[in-house]
């Protein structure tokens, strides 16, 4: 059968289940039911402090072919899914699910826990470029991975479709009892947005901190009445891996074009006004918009309602310049971040579920004007992929990508029309993360290609200086330069599942032919 | 040349993707570099490479400049002979004097007559980079119908007479003033020489007004994010030119 973008799909996947296909952004909207929750009441005078990992995975009596959760906001300087792991893999646990909110190269010894067969499931909402991600794109893992988006994911988790056994919480502080936050200690992260949902619909819930405080650990962000047991490590993660990359305004001339061309469009389309909200996702030409929108809202004296998303200290700056009244952030993404959440009352924390999950009664994405995006490959209908390279291999995930792409009024791509050798628009992406219907408009340093589904914005920029040009256009020129790159060619063995936000399967990732190796039989 | 050159943005000759990337800032005009910015060791390759890109890469929309190597140098003529068949719109001469003008002109008569061009079409913009070059201005840039335009490269005319070059430009205040005036004199566009340091976005301004009040019609970009701005400038000044205040004659 075929979705709703044209992907042809099984109505089974061994490892996954039944296939519900992708039907349109909106068709997922309705009633919905969220799970049971079931728990092991604490009585008073129980003590929940624990000597170890090992004592902890003795209490929750974790066994072969549990869930287990690891919501993490320190990404490549996450110490706790390595720690925990080492300690089920000597323990001879198996056969396990790993429910990850991230999963970064400080992650690779998963590889070796997919290949005994320690790990057979793995899903996150980003998987970065590494040693994971290209075991998962061969095929070691038992059963295909699933790509959610943050609010996908804990879409999953309140309606049960992802069912977590034990949540493994990083925490940065806590006190013996199980209250805990983000914005104290040595590892200290900001926002736990992402652990909310764990913490709430999990069946154990283990607190691991290296900063345990007295009773009790105000601010409390996760509370004392979701969590089982606090363990203490020497240490969780180094906040340094937080930024890892991405995270920096572009030098690059060309880069910083797109954002001044970015910034025009959205001005020029009326969306630089008071009261205006705003988000840019990570990437350096993504902030490069910011900085460009910044200065338009400063000339026109423009102050917005709110700013949201991963939050750096620019996007701090401009609440601290008046350019914003709030920000709502579900990752802290630097120091200064770090700092303004725990100072601001201004500065807002938002769970998973608030920032993104349709299964709510509004989730934050739906208050937002702005939104400006990166792509991998965008194609000629706007679908977005975000989550495989030119070679097939994972390298990414939805993140935010289809949450907010769906609930902002403007939603916009920049992207260089070609990067290294490869022309990013295409006729058909490799994998479809999120839907062209959501996607309003392209700007490369070449062109700006409006979405034809906005014709209120084609007509509003009739007279544009701009230089806008279909997106089929800007197809052909990038192809003039770089030729029409061969297919991959792919087996028909599906490796990952990628769930759009309402939780229908958008596309699926397939093993490409030539990434080798042999798969090995757990 | 044939529109107003406000900006006018410098590339090397052996980066591909600069090639590419560079008319999406709006230069008026690209010069593509075979001289100094490409190594010994890239002279072939980049020669061989800007022929191709004039030929294929869409430049419709800038002014394309080719800077050769030196005539004096061993690369020079062979620049000339690979690049004039392909039409630029014209050729940036390093080092320029008299007789290297006048030898250019003559060899590229004979180009656009091979190729049926009309005589003419590929125009000459002699840099001013020496102080030879700077007392001889005048008669540099009146050797030759085909020269358009002038370009200051204050870098290497410092580097000539022993002066470190500031931000502000008092050690080019002569320079800028002779080549500006001569150029004016002889009814040829002038462009300045690049602001170095391209991180410096209010400095290029200040710096962009310094060689329009000096008579400059252009300036010089070293990186694309310094187009916009030159742009602005130049336009700004053509349009207080439209609108020319009363002045007192004394």
């Amino acid at each position: 059968m075929k979705n709703a973008v044209g992907v042809e799909l099984p109505e089974f996947i061994e490892g996954y289940g039944v296939v519900k296909p992708f039907a349109g952004a909106f068709a997922g909207y309705g009633q919905v039911q969220k799970a049971a929750v079931r728990l092991e009441s604490v009585q008073p005078g129980k003590t929940k402090l624990l000597r170890s990992i090992d004592e902890a995975i003795e209490k929750v009596n974790l066994r072969d072919g549990m869930t287990i959760s690891f919501p993490s906001h320190l990404r490549n300087g996450d110490h706790v899914i390595n720690q925990v792991m080492a300690v089920i893999a000597a323990k001879g646990i198996k056969d396990l699910h790993i429910a990850a909110t991230h999963i970064f190269p400080i992650h690779e010894l998963l590889v070796d826990y997919i290949k005994r067969g320690i790990v057979t499931g793995l899903s996150a909402s980003y998987i970065s470029p590494g040693a994971v991600a290209k075991a998962i794109t061969k095929g070691y893992l038992k059963n295909p991975a699933v790509l959610r988006s943050h609010g996908g994911r804990p879409r999953a988790i309140e309606s049960g479709e992802l069912h977590i056994d034990v949540a493994f919480i990083g925490a940065p502080t806590a006190d013996a009892y199980g209250n805990i936050n983000g914005v104290q200690g040595k590892a200290a992260c900001g926002t736990l947005s992402y652990g909310i949902a764990d913490a709430q619909y999990a069946d154990k819930v283990v607190a691991i901190t290296d900063n345990l405080v007295p009773y009790p650990a105000c601010p409390i962000e996760i509370s004392q009445e979701y969590v089982d047991y606090v363990v203490t490590v020497d240490s969780i993660g180094d906040p340094h891996g937080i930024v890892s990359g991405t995270l920096s305004v572009t030098k690059d001339p060309v880069g910083l074009r797109i954002a001044s061309l970015a910034a025009q469009f959205i001005d020029e389309a009326g969306y630089i006004k008071d009261g205006m909200s705003f988000q840019s996702g990570a990437g350096g030409t993504s902030l490069a918009v910011t900085a460009e929108v910044r200065k338009r809202m400063k000339e026109k004296n423009v102050i917005g309602s709110f700013a949201a998303g991963g939050v750096t200290g620019f996007i701090v700056d401009m609440m601290n310049e008046g350019l914003f009244r709030s920000v709502f952030d579900v990752q802290c993404f630097d120091l200064k971040a770090i700092a303004s959440y725990r100072d601001n009352p201004r500065h807002q924390g938002m769970s998973g579920s608030l920032y993104g999950n349709p299964n709510t009664k509004g989730a934050l994405v739906n208050n937002l004007d702005i939104m400006i995006l990166g792509a991998t490959e965008i194609d000629t209908e706007f679908n977005v992929n975000v989550i495989t390279g030119s070679d097939g291999v994972i390298m990414g995930g939805s993140g935010g990508h289809n949450d907010t792409a769906a609930g902002s009024k403007l939603s916009v791509i920049v992207t260089n029309l070609i990067k290294g050798r490869l022309p990013i628009v295409k006729s058909k992406v490799t994998t479809v993360a999120t839907p062209g219907e959501t996607v309003d408009v392209l700007v490369t340093e070449h062109g700006i290609a409006i979405n034809p589904r906005r014709s209120d914005l084609i007509v509003k920029l009739k007279d544009s200086s701009l230089p806008l040009v279909p997106i089929e256009k800007l197809k052909e020129m990038a192809e003039r330069l770089t030729g029409i790159p061969e297919p991959i060619p792919f087996s028909d063995e599906i490796v990952a599942v990628v769930e759009y936000r309402d939780g229908s399967i958008i596309d699926v990732v397939k093993k490409p032919l030539d990434t080798g190796g042999c798969k090995p039989r757990n | 040349m044939e529109k107003n050159t406000r900006s006018m943005y410098f590339v090397p000759g052996n980066e591909p993707k600069m090639l590419q990337d560079a008319p999406v800032f709006d230069p008026d005009a690209i010069v593509i570099d075979l001289a100094r910015r490409v190594p010994a060791t890239e002279k072939d390759s980049a020669r061989i490479l800007v022929k191709e890109a004039l030929q294929f890469l869409d430049y419709s929309n800038v002014e394309v400049i080719v800077r050769i190597n030196p005539l004096s140098s061993e690369y020079g003529l062979k620049d000339v002979e690979t690049i004039a068949p392909v039409k630029p719109n014209a050729l940036m001469i390093p080092k320029a004097r008299v007789e290297d003008i006048q030898t250019l002109a003559n060899m590229l008569s004979g180009i656009e007559q091979a190729q049926g061009l009309e005589e003419g079409t590929i125009k000459l913009i002699p840099m001013i980079d020496s102080i030879l070059g700077l007392e001889s201005v005048h008669s540099i840039i009146n050797a030759s119908s085909r020269v358009t335009a002038a370009f200051l490269n204050a870098e290497d005319l410092a580097a000539d007479y022993g002066s470190k070059r500031t931000k502000e430009g008092d050690e080019i205040l002569y320079a800028r003033s002779k080549v500006s005036m001569a150029c004016r004199a002889a009814g040829i566009e002038v462009i300045d020489t690049p602001y170095m340091d391209i991180n410096d976005s209010e400095g290029l301004e200040m710096d962009t007004e310094k060689a329009n009040l000096l008579g400059f019609t252009g300036k010089a970009a070293i990186d694309g994010r310094q187009v916009e701005a030159i742009n602005i400038v130049f336009d700004a000044s053509l349009r207080q030119a439209a609108f020319p205040q009363a002045h007192t004659h004394i």
